[in-house]
């Protein structure tokens, strides 16, 4: 029970230009061929022991969730063959998707029997998911009144509330809010102890050496790598940095895509700015508290006083974590001619907390931007922090802690 | 297929349950809505055609006559309509559902077809006890409804499983058959008798298939008479058809489904 065994798999979807070209497609005598056939998993072959838990991670449009819809019957694969044994319980998107008019009781109790939960144990296990859900009196409530954290919440409860053979997520949880996720991750570790084998698909490499045996790195829908989640996660971040620094050759584009505001009036540009390690490789990954350097170059396309240089870490949300300049940090300045090259190298570590953050880069006269702005890089570079071997914490600074109990008065 | 369904039995009888409570779930009459809907309907038409086709209602001329003749056609057409388009609709419908949870994915067509057959039979009954009171009953040939109905549905299920595959590749499939449905309607002796179509639009609304079922309804509805057996052959045929073609669309295509979702 609980054993995984993939072999070839691969999975194509057509891709149409007009939802006409595949009526067309379909009518023609001749096999004319209107679609483009895109592979989002090709020739994927591992098993998976019964009890392992396995981590599959990989840039977004890897194939991860694929994989993953095709373990748990929602999709059939193109070529290939797959075997699953004993009871799956797969989180693939968000919620349970039932009936939004239903309440939490209701789609609690179709999904356990979508799950092939006996009807007598139904009854049983009714009031686990909404203890467990934490949802109370919501649960009479109709599902679509429901946040998609809480619909997060009574899925996932309905998923476990019975031990599978197979536990599949789809990074469904991190939808939830941090206490909910630790609940989950917690009942997740459980079944584990208990021989479920666990499919995890995420972003995240730090939930994967947590939780995982083993990892699967997906590239394009293909298998690159199948090894000890610590090597996998190091090899994963040398092709994100090797991506970032491609992308830097755009600089207009980061490594998601999203375009990058520049401006300024370019009397002085900024050439490059990445992020190392502690090892002095351009990285993008950083446990808590890691060494980590911002290293900036610059030239100059007029003779002028070397402008300063400042830097502001940003999270997600853009809210300014961290932020300081050259002007600030006391460095003289010297006149400079115009074609001269200069690096900066910025020396701090990440004591942040677990998430992503962005690096904006600036070089403007004197100690702000506002006087008079060379060029502004916006979200020049992107950091991800995961956690590493410190306790566990809330928020985006890692400040020192220490904790102490004492008793102070003793009963009898 | 067959044992699939078996074992998720419950999951269908429970989503026929709440499916119906839905229905009616949040307003302040519930079930009643059920009823007064096609009561509506019926006194509607009973009132603008009851006068006008009273006289040629061949054999009675009462205004009871008139509504009983609508509502023998009327009830199992609104079945036949409701299980063709819901059919088609439901694969894009429970898109989500389809998505993220594996189960044999024919019960979805077996949940409306049994949806539509309680909506009908709540209704039926009524006609029936309203029948009883006006002292109207039909008798034992009230039983020719049942494989009348047997075949009325299986050719609905059979092309709206077609039907309802095809419309997540193609969503120009249910415009389409919202628009047939409607024609149809009018092409079905329902609220007028066959006898007043002029001959050749008679012999083409003959060859409709739902005229022969409709016209066994009526007749046991008005006169208490057997449905004549040998006319409905050809839709024996029809619904083995019907069965095999869903059945077929359904095979090569249900897999690819969710790709479309």
């Amino acid at each position: 029970m609980g054993q995984i065994v993939a072999s070839g798999l691969g999975k194509m979807y057509r891709v149409y230009r007009r939802s006409r070209d595949q009526l067309l497609e379909w009518m023609s005598r001749s096999g004319r061929v209107l679609h483009r056939a895109e592979w989002a998993l090709r020739d994927v072959s591992f098993e998976v022991r019964e009890g392992e838990s396995v981590g599959i991670i990989g840039m977004n449009g890897a194939g991860k969730s694929t994989l993953l819809r095709i373990f748990s019957g929602t999709t059939l694969p193109t070529e290939g063959t797959f075997e699953v044994q004993g009871r799956v319980a797969a989180l693939l998107e968000l919620g349970l998707g039932i009936h939004p008019e239903f309440d939490g009781w209701q789609n609690a109790a179709l999904a356990c029997r979508l799950l092939g939960v006996e009807e007598a144990e139904i009854a049983r296990i009714l009031p686990w998911v909404q203890e467990f859900s934490e949802l109370g009196a919501h649960m009479d409530q109709p599902v679509r009144t429901y946040s998609t954290g809480m619909q997060v919440r009574l899925a996932f409860s309905a998923a476990t509330a019975v031990r599978p053979d197979v536990l599949m997520v789809d990074e469904a949880l991190s939808v939830g809010d941090a206490y909910f996720q630790h609940k989950s991750m917690s009942r997740i570790r459980q079944f584990r102890e208990k021989g479920t084998t666990l499919l995890f698909v995420t972003h995240d490499p730090g939930a994967v050496k947590s939780l995982c045996d083993r990892a699967l790195l997906l590239e394009s829908g293909r298998l690159v790598l199948d090894d000890r989640p610590d090597t996998v996660f190091d090899y994963y971040n040398a092709r994100i940095a090797q991506r970032e620094k491609d992308a830097a050759i755009e600089q207009h584009k980061d490594a998601e895509g999203r375009s990058v505001t520049r401006s300024g009036s370019r009397e002085a540009e900024i050439a490059s700015v990445v992020i190392e390690d502690g090892a002095g490789q351009p990285a993008r990954l950083f446990r808590v508290g890691s060494p980590a350097t911002v290293r900036c170059r610059f030239e100059l396309h007029e003779d002028m006083e070397v402008p300063t240089v400042g830097f502001v870490l940003r999270d997600r949300f853009g809210a300014d974590v961290f932020g300081s300049n050259t002007f600030h940090l006391d460095i003289s300045s010297t006149r400079g001619r115009a074609g001269d090259s200069f690096e900066v190298e910025f020396k701090t570590s990440a004591d942040l907390g677990p998430g992503t953050y962005s690096v904006s880069v600036a070089l403007h006269r004197s100690h702000a931007h506002v006087d008079s702005n060379y060029d502004w890089w916006d979200r020049a570079a992107l950091l991800e922090v995961v956690s590493g071997d410190r306790a566990s914490f809330t928020g985006v600074a890692a400040l020192p802690i220490e904790a102490s109990v004492k008793r102070t008065a003793s009963e009898g | 297929m067959l044992e699939g369904l078996w074992r998720y039995r419950s999951f269908i009888s429970s989503m026929v349950r709440r499916e119906f409570q839905a229905r009616y779930l949040g307003s302040a009459l519930g079930a009643a809505w059920s009823v007064l809907n096609p009561a509506a309907m019926i006194f509607i038409y009973t009132v603008v055609f009851g006068q006008v086709m009273r006289s040629r209602l061949p054999g009675v001329d009462d205004g009871t006559s008139y509504g009983i003749f609508l509502c023998a056609g009327l009830l199992p057409w609104t079945m036949f309509t409701e299980t063709l388009q819901r059919c088609t609709s439901v694969f894009v419908d429970q898109g989500n559902l389809l998505k993220k949870m594996t189960f044999p994915r024919a019960s979805l067509p077996v949940i409306v077809v049994l949806s539509s057959l309680v909506h009908f039979a709540i209704i039926f009954g009524l006609l029936l006890v309203v029948m009883l009171l006006l002292g109207r009953f039909p008798g034992a040939s009230l039983l020719g409804f049942v494989p009348l109905l047997v075949l009325q549905q299986t050719i609905a299920v059979g092309l709206g499983v077609a039907l309802g595959v095809l419309n997540v590749f193609f969503r120009d499939v249910g415009h389409v058959v919202g628009i047939l449905v409607q024609f149809w309607f009018w092409f079905t002796p329902i609220i007028y008798p066959l006898t007043i179509l002029p001959g050749v639009a008679r012999t083409l609304v003959a060859f409709n298939p739902m005229t022969a079922l409709v016209d066994g309804y009526q007749g046991i509805l008005l006169f208490g008479r057997w449905p004549d057996w040998i006319m409905y052959l050809p839709h024996v045929v029809l619904a083995v058809l019907a069965l095999i073609v869903g059945r077929r669309v359904f095979r090569r295509l249900a897999g690819e489904m969710t790709d479309f979702l």
